[in-house]
């Protein structure tokens, strides 16, 4: 924005009028309770003075720290897994379907996403319980005798992300493809390529950023979500969210949930750092 | 070898449509199920399940408090996104850009957390639990929203008219009321509508943040802890038929304009 599209009024008191509100809210409702939530994660649940004893519970109690090992481990597979199926797909859809046809075909992929979040979790939970679609399926067909477990797994935790993350990539990594000149490719064919080396060498390095971009927005918006894995994986193996959640629902540990809060973000926070440095060296 | 690849694209790409939609095909097919459990065999179609959500005076109040909460918290994050986004986009202001930073700041933070942060913050100033909390969480979660998509709008364009209504006697509520909101019409229901969505969607800042009353996906939450329920794929494909209807209001209202 140049300095002539900021008004020429002189103005005085106006200015902040209008902008505190937004500042102030923030301020408020999302500073205010970060600072809260620092200071009674240095308090312990007990009672007693400032200590950083919830943290060093967190790397001292093996039950703890594995569950964010446990996140790592959901959150990494999921985001491998998502790429590598919706990669091809977004491939199909760009180039493979006529361009009139693409819009409907991205809107149908959609649509189904429309659904409450926690209904869709649910919705999984239908399929694969232990008489639901699947399981049903696999023992008409003869494929299995005895129905075997899917639900309250990890397996349906995974599912579950995926599910939803394949849809997020695809638009992400449809959107990178469609951005590609089309004289990329036609260099590379008059250069002597063929559609397999065009891919290799010149589509998938030069779509490489837009899938580090939305491998970022998995990562991050799988490891804070309780739904998903509350609903699917149940309490068999606890990832990070759930544990902060089980701190206020059974023992109303305000205190350690906060310190676990503020673990989950720094790991987050870190994520962000590494990926924005790489994003950084990529495009220099 | 071409009609091979031809062959595993179409194989492919019905294989990813059949996984997107297996779950909400279940869904819906089970909720019109005649007995008491929604797995197979399909023994429908019955509307049973459907008049007991409706005779269900928990849901359709919950469903009344998620409609208030979406409509008053994206009210809200919009109106005062707006007037944000008009402030900085029209005057200096010092520290502008670390400002700017602040408010768009809780789009990187999860959901999770910015709730647990306000249920520390009320719990200890002794705040009860209620929809307005919720409510407050929600704009928190959309302002940054809101302010984006409005502070990206604010042009050059609209500077000229906004300063043409001042020469013309203007007062600065009217040149934002009668000049700049106008202008910006689909900027700002885009802002609402996306707040609105997200609002109606929200599950972890509302169970953490309200009590006896409450809003839809917290209702449907507790109903989970019966089990599989018919019950539920019926007020789930409610749900999903009503997002629906939202997007394609959204859809004939902001994309078929332009062509004709």
């Amino acid at each position: 924005m140049t300095e002539k599209a900021r008004g020429s009024v002189a103005n005085g008191a106006l200015p902040w009028m209008v902008v505190s509100p937004a500042v102030l809210w923030t301020l408020a409702f999302f500073a205010a309770p970060f600072i809260a939530m620092a200071v009674v994660s240095l308090t312990l649940h007990e009672g007693g003075g400032f200590s950083f004893a919830n943290y060093q519970q967190f790397f001292s109690n093996p039950s703890y720290y594995q569950a964010l090992v446990n996140s790592l481990e959901v959150t990494g597979i999921v985001t491998v897994v998502s790429i590598l199926l919706a990669y091809p797909f977004a491939w199909i859809l760009a180039e493979q379907i006529p361009e009139r046809w693409q819009r409907l075909a991205l809107i149908l992929a959609v649509l189904p996403f429309w659904t409450s979040y926690v209904v869709r979790s649910y919705s999984w939970l239908l399929v694969l319980a232990e008489k639901g679609v699947v399981n049903n399926t696999l023992v008409q067909l003869g494929i299995i005798a005895e129905p075997i477990q899917l639900a309250n797994t990890r397996f349906a935790t995974v599912t579950g992300f995926v599910h939803f993350f394949v849809m997020l990539l695809t638009l992400t990594i449809f959107a990178n493809l469609k951005q590609l000149s089309p004289s990329y490719r036609k260099a590379a064919a008059d250069l002597g390529a063929g559609p397999l080396r065009t891919f290799l060498h010149i589509i998938l390095p030069l779509t490489f950023p837009g899938i580090m971009v939305g491998a970022f927005l998995t990562f991050v918006l799988a490891i804070g979500d309780y739904i998903t894995p509350q609903i699917l994986g149940g309490n068999n193996e606890l990832l990070m969210p759930q544990l902060i959640m089980l701190q206020i629902g059974r023992r109303g540990d305000f205190p350690l949930a906060s310190a676990l809060s503020i673990l989950l973000m720094a790991v987050v926070t870190v994520a962000y750092i590494a990926c924005a440095r790489w994003l950084k060296i990529e495009r220099a | 070898m071409r009609s091979g690849i031809r062959l595993a694209t179409i194989a492919y790409a019905t294989l990813i449509y059949g996984f997107i939609f297996l779950p909400v095909a279940t869904l819906v097919l089970f909720s019109f199920q005649a007995t008491l459990f929604p797995v197979p065999p399909f023994s429908g179609p019955s509307l049973r399940w459907y008049q007991a959500v409706l005779s269900d005076a928990r849901l359709t109040s919950a469903l009344a408090n998620s409609l208030f909460v979406a409509v008053i918290s994206s009210a809200v994050a919009t109106l005062i996104g707006f007037h944000a986004a008009w402030g900085f986009a029209r005057f200096w202001i010092p520290a502008s850009a670390i400002l700017r930073g602040l408010i768009t700041l809780p789009l990187t933070v999860s959901y999770l957390i910015i709730g647990m942060g306000l249920l520390v913050l009320f719990n200890g100033l002794g705040l009860p639990k209620s929809l307005i909390a919720a409510g407050i969480g929600h704009v928190v979660i959309n302002l940054p929203l809101c302010f984006a998509i409005l502070y990206s709008q604010m042009g050059e364009h609209q500077a000229n008219i906004e300063r043409a209504a001042r020469d013309l006697g203007a007062k600065e509520w009217q040149v934002l009321l009668l000049v700049t909101a106008p202008m910006l019409w689909p900027a700002l229901f885009a802002s609402f509508f996306l707040s609105m969505t997200f609002s109606w969607d929200e599950f972890v800042i509302s169970f953490l943040l309200t009590r006896f009353d409450t809003t839809l996906p917290v209702e449907i939450w507790n109903l989970l802890r019966s089990g599989l329920n018919p019950k539920t794929n019926a007020i789930g494909s409610l749900v999903f038929l009503v997002s629906i209807a939202f997007v394609l209001l959204f859809e004939l209202a902001l994309f078929r304009k332009p062509r004709s």
